[in-house]
């Protein structure tokens, strides 16, 4: 059970996340949620890659060092997932920056000039 | 050129890539130089896309893995399942790529020309070039983490692009809407990826599909897969994105975004055929995609009558248009475990809607370019400034109206011959669901009757007097859509049997598509 | 709103030079240990963030143009791709370098070993241009926010109004 511990923590993240960023107010409070559930994700498939006993996979045929390495390929899925989700919240950001000098105001309620 | 032959896939990514990567090089010398590169880089893929059909249309699947000691050797030195990122195209693959290549060739030419009097091209070019690389990298992948990575970058040019008038408030909050349902999507894909990475230890699509058995976390796979590659193509419960993005982005950039809406659309037929296929179980998937159809053919078409704005109008069509293929894929995916009433009506629902997707792409790109001149020569998009302008601009009246007669399906255009190909299928599952298409499809033809007489027929307005006709190289780029709606209009036969029925033959092929992977090595 | 206390900017100040020494170390190494582009990419950006901080916006975009910044950018995305098509003989992005002998060519010792680095082909070369270009795209992200946020004009813009609407 112990071992199950971050799928929970990826379950409550999650949770939060998209809680935050559908009845979020605040734009940045959104983008932020945003950043929650991208960090959640990216927990996801860590964990996935690990085996209880292993080492880490950076020696060519270790021989008695360990039994066997820890899944290396997650960790690069999760790599490009983190850069993805950089470049996604820079624009992001950017663009509330620009959303606030035009409406002169974060909240989501009044940012609705496209409607119908 | 047979050297090249062998490294086609790779070049369809490569091309774009490198032409997005030094388009500020380019950009450095001029914007002559810059609108050369820009157009060749496109040409050069097209026909990069047109070889790679001729070559997996003569001798079946083509795989390329990136980086191994032959393109071919997807299972290196006995491994069971394959470790590089491999590119697969089959038919369908082909026929996206080819489409994708086009729309974005005619974008290009036409923005050449339409955006020379902002600043900030070379950014524009550089992701413009971008946005058709993350395109075509999703239709011609072969493995589902690269089909995220592709997807996101697809999502993040394109939102630059939309914002790209960024002192207009409302292509800001476009923008702002698309990158949160983008996001908040892709992140739900690449959840499911992490599932089938869990469950199977690989992401490579022909390995997963060898492997798959239906348990909780592939249909919590499933339907995160389903619900946000249907929301990156606008169906309806989360359409909302559709008429804002489409609207504010600039025309050349909605004529692409269509294509790389389409190339999503692929990624759901992958899924449900290739992935799961046969082994998809209850129903529910089928019915579930066929009530979203039937739901945005009409909602899309309803709101769109009401509209004044053209774009907005045009892309509320688009979700509406987008219903239809949902139907015949839900259709095909209903009876896909049954061969006798497959072959009575479920192929040819998968051939209607690979058909109305490649009809609809060119289509809708012209339609969106021909909003695009009308916004360039007077100034407007909302139908109420506009009027008369047949006789001013006789050659986009003429290329709209050809436009018009496909999307709403009038007889000798192609629209026509894929809706009722749509209407044959769906009549065997349930007598209401033609009836629902049908209804849309004459509030369309309304609609675009609406937008001819208001904006090219009638008085002409006083503001309007000094109107000309576009300049050639936006009418090139409309004129090489018009070019392939009429000759998928006037061959018909050629059209299906070339393009259309490998197409669905392929996405039925589930054991041919994991066989060219896993079958493996020299 | 305060200005920081001399102690955050004299730190500041003092630690960038640490940091970017530290981010090209985690870019060089990064086939042998945790690190690679990216990684090493973002902590160099940090040089600039804590640039930012210590000396202040005005002060910071005064000392550099943001076009430096580009060509960082525009060499680490054409050297990538030049990377991917140095092995085109055999397949697009093959590792042509590695066990050659050459640049980054040497054999990997096997065995658990304090590791080598002048081996693994491409990937280190790959690993260095996209550490080049994170390290410019993350400082002009950086720049332009802060810009942004502090409505600085560059003056490069006054005179050349954007048109932003169809017509």
């Amino acid at each position: 059970m112990i071992g199950n511990l971050p799928y929970f923590a990826v379950a409550a993240l999650v949770i939060f996340g998209l809680f935050g960023a559908i009845f979020g107010r605040n734009l940045v409070k959104i983008a932020v949620a945003v950043s929650l559930v991208e960090a959640a994700t990216n927990l996801f498939i860590i964990a996935l890659g690990y085996r209880n006993g292993g080492s880490i996979p950076v020696f060519t045929q270790a021989g008695g060092y360990a039994d066997y390495m820890v899944l290396p390929t997650p960790q690069a899925l999760t790599l490009t997932a983190i850069v993805i989700g950089m470049a996604t919240t820079a624009l992001l950001l950017s663009l509330i920056m620009l959303l606030y000098r035009h409406y002169g105001t974060l909240d989501v309620r009044e940012i609705r000039r496209l409607r119908g | 050129m047979t050297i090249w032959r062998e490294h086609l896939p790779a070049l369809l990514l490569a091309l774009p890539l490198l032409g997005a990567f030094a388009a500020p090089v380019a950009g450095h010398f001029g914007s002559r130089a810059r609108n050369v590169w820009f157009v060749s880089i496109t040409a050069l893929t097209a026909l990069v896309a047109w070889g790679l059909w001729q070559q997996v249309s003569a001798s079946g699947i083509v795989v390329y893995v990136m980086g191994a000691e032959h393109s071919r050797l997807t299972l290196p030195s006995g491994m069971a399942l394959p470790v590089r990122i491999l590119l697969e195209v089959d038919a369908m693959s082909a026929l996206m790529a080819f489409m994708g290549a086009i729309a974005a060739l005619a974008g290009a030419l036409f923005s050449v020309r339409s955006m020379e009097r902002f600043s900030g091209l070379d950014q524009f070019v550089a992701l413009y070039l971008l946005l058709t690389a993350g395109m075509l990298g999703m239709e011609i992948t072969g493995d589902l983490f690269n089909f995220f990575v592709f997807l996101e970058i697809a999502s993040v040019a394109s939102c630059g692009l939309v914002a790209f008038w960024r002192d207009r408030p409302e292509a800001v909050e476009a923008s702002f809407k698309y990158m949160l349902l983008s996001t908040v999507g892709a992140l739900m894909v690449l959840v499911a990826v992490a599932f089938f990475y869990g469950r199977y230890n690989t992401v490579a699509m022909a390995g997963v599909a060898s492997h798959l058995q239906l348990g909780l976390a592939e249909k919590a796979a499933l339907v995160f897969l389903v619900s946000a590659l249907a929301m990156k193509c606008g169906t309806v419960p989360m359409h909302m994105w559709t008429p804002d993005a489409y609207a504010e982005a600039p025309a050349g950039v909605t004529c692409l975004l269509v294509a790389v809406s389409q190339a999503a659309l692929y990624g759901l037929f992958r899924v449900c055929f290739t992935l799961y296929g046969a082994s998809l179980g209850s129903s529910a998937v089928a019915w579930a995609l066929i009530i979203m159809g039937l739901l945005s053919m009409f909602i899309g078409v309803t709101m769109a009558v009401i509209q004044k704005d053209v774009k907005r109008l045009m892309a509320y069509h688009s979700v509406s248009q987008v219903g239809y293929m949902l139907l015949g894929m839900g259709v095909a995916l209903l009876v896909l475990s049954d061969p006798q009433k497959m072959a009575a009506y479920g192929a040819m629902a998968l051939q209607g809607a690979v058909y109305h997707l490649f009809n609809y792409t060119m289509y809708k790109g012209l339609l969106f370019l021909v909003a695009g001149a009308l916004a360039y020569a007077a100034g407007s998009r909302n139908l109420n400034d506009l009027g008369g302008l047949g006789r001013r601009m006789p050659q986009t009246a003429a290329l709209f109206v050809i436009a018009a007669a496909a999307i709403a399906g009038l007889p000798p255009f192609n629209g026509f011959v894929s809706k009722l190909m749509i209407y044959e299928s769906s009549f065997a599952v349930h007598p209401l669901l033609p009836v629902v298409a049908m209804v849309t499809s004459m509030l369309t033809l309304a609609s675009f009757v609406k937008v001819f007489q208001t904006a090219f027929l009638g008085p002409e307005k006083a503001a309007l007097r000094e109107v000309q006709e576009v300049p050639g190289f936006m009418r090139g780029g409309m004129a090489l859509l018009a070019v392939v709606v009429l000759v998928l209009s006037l061959f018909p036969t050629w059209s299906v049997g070339s393009f259309v029925e490998p197409a669905a033959r392929a996405l039925m092929d589930r054991a041919a598509y994991v066989g060219a992977v896993l079958g493996g090595g020299l | 709103m305060r200005p920081l206390s001399v102690i955050v900017r004299t730190v500041c100040n003092a630690f960038a030079w640490f940091v970017a020494v530290f981010g090209v170390y985690v870019i060089v190494h990064g086939h042998l240990s945790p690190g690679g582009g990216f990684q090493g990419g973002a902590v160099v950006a940090t040089f600039m963030a804590l640039l930012l901080v210590s000396h202040g916006a005005t002060k910071c975009l005064g000392w550099v143009r943001t076009n430096f910044f580009y060509a960082f950018e525009h060499v680490g995305l054409l050297t990538f791709i030049a990377a991917g098509f140095l092995g085109i003989g055999v397949t697009f992005f093959y590792n042509s370098l590695a066990l050659s002998g050459g640049l980054f060519g040497s054999a990997v010792p096997l065995g658990p070993n304090g590791g080598s680095l002048n081996t693994s082909g491409t990937i280190a070369l790959m690993n260095c241009a996209v550490g080049i270009e994170v390290v410019g795209g993350l400082s002009m992200i950086l720049l332009y926010m802060v810009q942004g946020v502090f409505h600085i004009d560059k003056p490069t813009l006054r005179g050349k109004e954007e048109a932003g609407h169809d017509r």
